[in-house]
């Protein structure tokens, strides 16, 4: 239980998977610009982390390991990210529309967030029981969350400051980028026994 | 056979998912109503969201399912309006075209001022500041936010009031979702008298910050012959449907805050 708690802690903040380990640095920028469409994409993207560390941790455990095939690890498990996707997104579809209709295009989007295949390659290089994996991924996801959210909330802010010409759009958005990635250096000495 | 395995198992994790997937979809399998797809055809095609919906897919889901009518479409015409209703089997000619009309009258003359605005030319900026430069909370601020998102140039702000011209205006209703003070109804275009006041206070306040302030007097409720006139939270509502355009209303009312929409020249 320690154990696990450890890794919760460990996932969301010592290594924020987005402002650590700069991984799913695409949808960070690309849907933060308000906070609503930021809970959209962390709920989807919590969701499918949490699916694929299952699915790719039997892969990799059940058919990768005994083959002897762990270098087949990328290709095997962007096939089942992919598929799982899909697969979340036809179920909910048909189970709840709602839901579907609010994740909207952030769902299809998810296959291509490294953050999910990150976690994925993470939990192999360090030989996580099947619990650990799934738990890693949910506080993987969750760190995706808070950064997500704590930036667009500070990305809505910035529409309204004055911004020098040359630092307008994308430039002021990276370094305020790189300013919430150096508070998070803050948790680097933060270490659970 | 060290070559077979892995190509083996790749194939066979493919064929497994795209298998998986497949079966998927056949069970939970969507139903799609496929006049949805048929009215999608008529339908222009140009995604300008003109109609209040997402872009014409929405429109055309909302025309199948009785949710909206095919005029919501300023674009297509009234022969593309005549085809999807001959489609659908709805009378083309029961289909009641709607424009907007900003309910007050709170001209620079008229409307009493809290402080002089000065900020940036947008209505939510000057709504912010204490609830705009108007003393009347209920009132246009004449910062043209209307006029911005109108896609028809069918809003002109005249003297601090936002107006919209009969003739241009395609009842699209984005100026209605726009407006922060929530003063601009869609209508029937035949309406033509109407309450230009969306003053909910009562008779003493509304008449103290505005000259053309409705303070609920109900002297047009009791005129009316056809009782389609009703005075709810301090203020009075025409219902189109009921309204025979006598003019009984404009006659009595002492504040003159009830005139004919179409009798006035704002083009």
């Amino acid at each position: 239980m320690k154990e696990l708690f450890a890794i919760l802690i460990g996932a969301m903040f010592v290594e924020n998977f987005v402002l650590s380990k700069f991984l799913g640095i695409c949808p960070f920028l690309g849907v933060s610009k308000k906070t609503s469409t930021a809970v959209g994409m962390s709920g989807a993207v919590v969701f499918v982390l949490v699916l694929s560390q299952a699915a790719t941790w039997l892969i990799n455990e059940y058919l990768l390991v005994p083959n002897n095939l762990e270098y087949l690890q990328t290709i095997a498990f962007i096939l089942a990210i992919a598929a799982l996707v899909q697969l979340v997104e036809t179920v909910l579809k048909k189970l709840i529309p709602s839901l579907y209709k609010a994740l909207g295009v952030y769902l299809p989007l998810i296959t291509t967030n490294c953050a999910v295949l990150g976690s994925a390659l993470l939990f192999v290089e360090r030989d996580y029981t099947f619990v650990q994996a799934v738990v890693f991924g949910f506080a993987a996801g969750l760190g995706f969350t808070m950064a997500l959210i704590l930036f667009s909330g500070i990305r809505e802010r910035l529409e309204a400051c004055d911004i020098p010409e040359a630092f307008k759009g994308m430039p002021i958005t990276l370094i305020a980028a790189s300013l919430v990635s150096v508070t998070f250096v803050g948790f680097a000495g933060l270490i659970i026994p | 056979m060290s070559l077979l395995i892995p190509v083996a198992v790749v194939s066979g994790l493919g064929l497994f998912f795209g298998l998986g997937l497949s079966y998927a979809s056949k069970v939970f399998e969507v139903k799609v109503d496929e006049r949805i797809g048929q009215v999608r055809e008529m339908l222009p095609g140009a995604n300008c969201g003109a109609c209040g919906f997402s872009g014409c897919d929405g429109l055309a889901e909302a025309i199948v399912n009785g949710e909206a009518t095919p005029n919501r479409c300023p674009v297509g015409g009234m022969s593309m309006v005549e085809a999807i209703s001959k489609f659908m089997g709805i009378d083309a000619g029961s289909v009641e075209p709607k424009e907007a009309r900003v309910m007050c009258n709170g001209t620079c003359d008229n409307a009493e001022r809290k402080y002089t605005y000065f900020g940036i030319e947008d209505c939510h900026s000057a709504n912010a500041l204490a609830g705009g430069m108007n003393s009347c909370s209920y009132s246009c601020l004449g910062l043209g936010s209307c006029r911005k998102v109108c896609p028809f140039d069918a809003i002109e702000v005249e003297n601090g009031v936002a107006r919209n011209i009969s003739e241009k205006c395609t009842g699209c209703g984005k100026c209605v979702a726009e407006c922060p003070k929530g003063i601009i109804r869609l209508v029937p275009v035949t309406s033509g008298f109407t309450v230009f006041c969306s003053n909910q206070d009562k008779g003493a306040v509304a008449r103290k910050n505005c000259k053309v302030a409705c303070i609920a007097c109900r002297k047009c409720e009791k005129a009316c012959p056809s009782s389609a006139i009703t005075v709810e939270n301090n203020l009075a509502v025409i219902d189109p449907e009921k309204c025979i355009n006598c003019g009984e209303c404009e006659k009595v009312c002492p504040q003159s805050c009830i005139s004919n929409a179409k009798a006035k020249c704002f083009a």
